[in-house]
């Protein structure tokens, strides 16, 4: 595989570079309806996480026994397994949460972020750094949900993690705890993204280019292949 | 009328894409033609509705009668991920163009959440027999209306001028965002 990507940059890549629901636009599913609440967005992002890890580590284990035939519907099954005894867990550790999150839970079966890591890093990759990836992945999809989650429950309910945070005198936006809410907190927060990371790629490029002017080899950055971006 | 008000919640009220957030996936993927979005809702909404019969048929009558509820989420997620390679190569002998315009998102039915989150509710809320494919009916148009609707907009959103940052999904987003309130509008028909 990738030999000069390092082992932290294999966990850090999923936080920002490649975050599920910034950058991959992936689980959107799960994303959108938990996150009335902050608390709703960790305990989905954590039941995810678990999901994902042990369906990285294991089927990267046994790649090489998977049929490229089957290896979906393996996948599939591996998954399906794993989200059952979170499901069961849940249910019997945590029976308000699992009460809020309803289907949502046997839902991360089909969050398409979970099948997508298999099948673009895990199936390829030794069992180290399919683990990194799906930390990583996790903790960047937990984040975003925390991060959406947030915004609905102080904007909608005025509280975060239960706790007052804004003033009597605010009153709640009841848009954004109903579903409305959620296509819209999230439609902007990725515009936003894209917009920073539109200006922070401008700004590399537009030092990269002062670099390359002051060494008087404009030339060459002309006929750079990056410009095309 | 029972089940008339089970059709009317699914399509409209409770609809699946725009109030339970179920098939976000294809609903921001496919939604770029209004023709490939109709053709899209029908091979969803025909997987719903077998989907709805089958699940069924296996949950009250296999895993219920043996104490096998605990198998419920693999077993479903089987039965859907067969039916959806039959309805694929059923697609691809009858109409190659229709299989064509598809394409990967065909497939990737297995992964909608709507069909498996279909299959849930319903055994959830203990529909019978007759509620359960009334139900897969109504979410499956349910579907169509939005996905159709959205594809609508999308093609004269091409001709909108969107700040850069926010072409693509970011708009979409908001865009779906509007038309969930104008289906929150429906709340009060039941």
């Amino acid at each position: 595989m990738k030999k000069q990507v390092t082992l932290s940059k294999e966990f850090l890549k999923g936080l920002w570079d490649i975050n599920p629901i910034f950058k991959q636009v992936l689980g959107m599913c799960p994303t959108l309806a938990v996150t009335v609440s902050a608390i709703n967005g960790i305990a989905m992002g954590l039941a995810t996480t678990f999901v994902l890890v042990c369906a990285s580590l294991l089927i990267s284990t046994i790649r090489k026994l998977i049929p490229t035939q089957v290896r979906i519907a393996s996948f599939i099954v591996i998954i399906a397994t794993f989200v059952t005894i979170v499901d069961l867990v849940m249910k019997a550790k945590f029976p308000e949460l699992s009460k809020a999150l309803g289907p949502f839970i046997p839902l991360i079966v089909v969050n398409c972020l979970i099948l997508g890591r298999q099948e673009a890093f895990a199936s390829k990759s030794k069992p180290l750094r399919a683990l990194l990836d799906a930390l990583g992945n996790g903790a960047g999809f937990l984040l975003a949900l925390f991060v959406l989650g947030g915004i609905r429950e102080i904007i909608g309910s005025r509280t975060l993690l239960g706790f007052q945070v804004m003033p009597n005198g605010f009153e709640p936006w009841l848009i954004m705890i109903l579903p409305a809410g959620a296509f819209l907190t999230l439609g902007l927060l990725l515009g936003f993204a894209n917009l920073y990371t539109g200006r922070r790629d401008r700004f590399e490029k537009e030092a990269l280019q002062a670099q390359y002017r002051s060494v008087g080899k404009e030339a060459v950055f002309q006929n750079d292949p990056s410009e095309k971006s | 009328m029972e089940l008339f008000l089970i059709f009317i919640s699914a399509a409209l009220v409770n609809n699946f894409v725009l109030a339970y957030f179920l098939g976000i996936c294809p609903f921001i993927g496919v939604s770029n033609k209004i023709s490939s979005a109709f053709s899209m809702g029908l091979a969803t909404t025909f997987v719903m509705t077998i989907t709805a019969i089958v699940s069924w048929l296996l949950f009250n009558l296999i895993l219920v009668p043996y104490n096998l509820e605990f198998l419920q989420i693999p077993s479903f997620i089987l039965v859907i991920a067969s039916l959806v390679q039959f309805v694929e190569m059923f697609i691809k002998k009858v109409s190659q163009p229709l299989y064509r315009a598809l394409g990967i998102f065909l497939p990737l039915i297995t992964t909608n959440c709507a069909i498996l989150g279909l299959a849930l509710f319903a055994s959830m809320r203990e529909y019978t027999f007759i509620e359960s494919i009334i139900f897969g009916v109504g979410a499956g148009v349910g579907f169509i209306l939005a996905l159709v609707l959205m594809a609508g907009i999308r093609e004269e959103l091409e001709l909108a001028d969107v700040p850069k940052a926010f072409q693509g999904a970011p708009i979409t987003l908001i865009v779906a965002g509007i038309l969930a309130l104008a289906f929150m509008g429906f709340a009060g028909m039941i």
